[in-house]
């Protein structure tokens, strides 16, 4: 389980952040790939641990999980996969190994409290 | 109703710390003319077995190491030494990867440019090595045909990250009733193209097809580095 060092990765960067503008933060926003390796829910409550004793004690982790989109070289078109165990079009079924999106773990934004 | 929180909008990459050190290893390795491969699979399939042969076989003719990693002991820097070949082995604590500054923390007195080819082997594990880049030119997936083929979908997410798929312990496979079309069929699924080879660490079948492979990987990548 390597959520632990993910979450205080973004603990970390928010708290910079937080630092430099002087701010609280109560939330923090995250695009969240299916294949990023990284599980949604051991990461929400490793998120909780990590924010303890710093300046995001309390805050919320908001994720937004991206799901895979591949490229298909039939339809020449950006398509969605219908599962991560198989990568083909889910159109027409051409396989395909492009991967164009899904892979993300990015902090995309960061409430600030009032 | 409460109103509307204020955004601050960023974008930050949390894997970045590590691709930006990995970036910097990746053109170390260009520049010293030495290929990497990394090893991931999970526990018990053969990834020491598989190296201590691959380091024995390519010794007579090229300049060959190792780097180990696993959550504590020497045991398997200590099985690979016996190939002859420098090896170093990174205790990882309780990380269950390696992370691309483990990688250059222990090459830091290394002379890379001694090398023609340098193993990464990963903690055994089939989830967490595969979101981090450690700079290597290939990474290679193990799969046992003690595990089962449905490894692959099980576990998509490395399948895919990985660029070639060894299936080990093919000595084994009749004895375990492997299913060797569904294996393919599985690694061809969650990664459409991967290149596969089948090897028997112990009687060494396979093995001088998968060699012949890294040679012309490494030629090729000298030849693209000198353009």
């Amino acid at each position: 389980m390597h959520e632990l060092s993910i979450a205080m990765s973004i603990v970390e960067m928010a708290e910079e952040e937080a630092e430099s503008r002087g701010v609280r933060i109560s939330a923090v926003r995250l695009k969240l790939g299916v294949m990023s390796g990284v599980v949604k829910e051991a990461l929400l409550s490793c998120y909780e641990l990590a924010c303890e004793g710093t300046s995001l004690a309390g805050s919320r982790l908001l994720v937004d999980e991206i799901p895979v989109i591949v490229f298909c070289p039939r339809c020449d078109e950006p398509r969605p996969l219908n599962t991560i165990q198989l990568f083909a079009c889910s159109e027409c079924g051409t396989s395909t190994p492009e991967i164009l999106q899904g892979k993300e773990l990015e902090v995309v934004g960061l409430e600030i409290a009032a | 109703m409460s109103p509307e929180p204020r955004l601050l909008e960023v974008r930050k990459n949390v894997f970045k710390q590590n691709d930006v050190v990995a970036h910097a290893l990746r053109e170390r390795f260009r520049s010293a003319g030495v290929f990497v491969v990394s090893l991931v699979s999970s526990p018990g399939s053969g990834k020491t077995a598989f190296l201590e042969k691959t380091l024995t076989m390519l010794r007579p003719r090229y300049r060959v190491a190792a780097l180990v990693g696993d959550l504590a002991t020497e045991n398997d820097a200590l099985r690979l030494a016996r190939s002859g070949a420098p090896v170093k082995q990174i205790t990882t604590g309780t990380l269950c990867h390696l992370e691309a500054a483990m990688v250059e923390g222990a090459l830091a007195d290394w002379n890379l440019d001694k090398l023609d080819f340098l193993f990464v082997e990963n903690v055994g594990n089939l989830v967490c090595p595969s979101s981090y880049d450690l700079g290597e030119d290939l990474r290679f997936v193990l799969l046992s045909v003690t595990e089962g083929e449905d490894k692959p979908l099980k576990y998509p997410t490395i399948f895919n990250s990985a660029d070639v798929a060894i299936i080990t312990k093919s000595d084994l496979a009749a004895a375990v009733e492997f299913n060797r079309e569904g294996a393919h069929r599985n690694i061809q699924a969650v990664r459409p193209g991967m290149k596969v080879f089948t090897v028997s660490s112990k009687s060494g079948e396979g093995m001088p097809d998968y060699l012949d492979f890294l040679a012309t990987c490494r030629a090729g990548t000298r030849a693209s580095a000198a353009v």
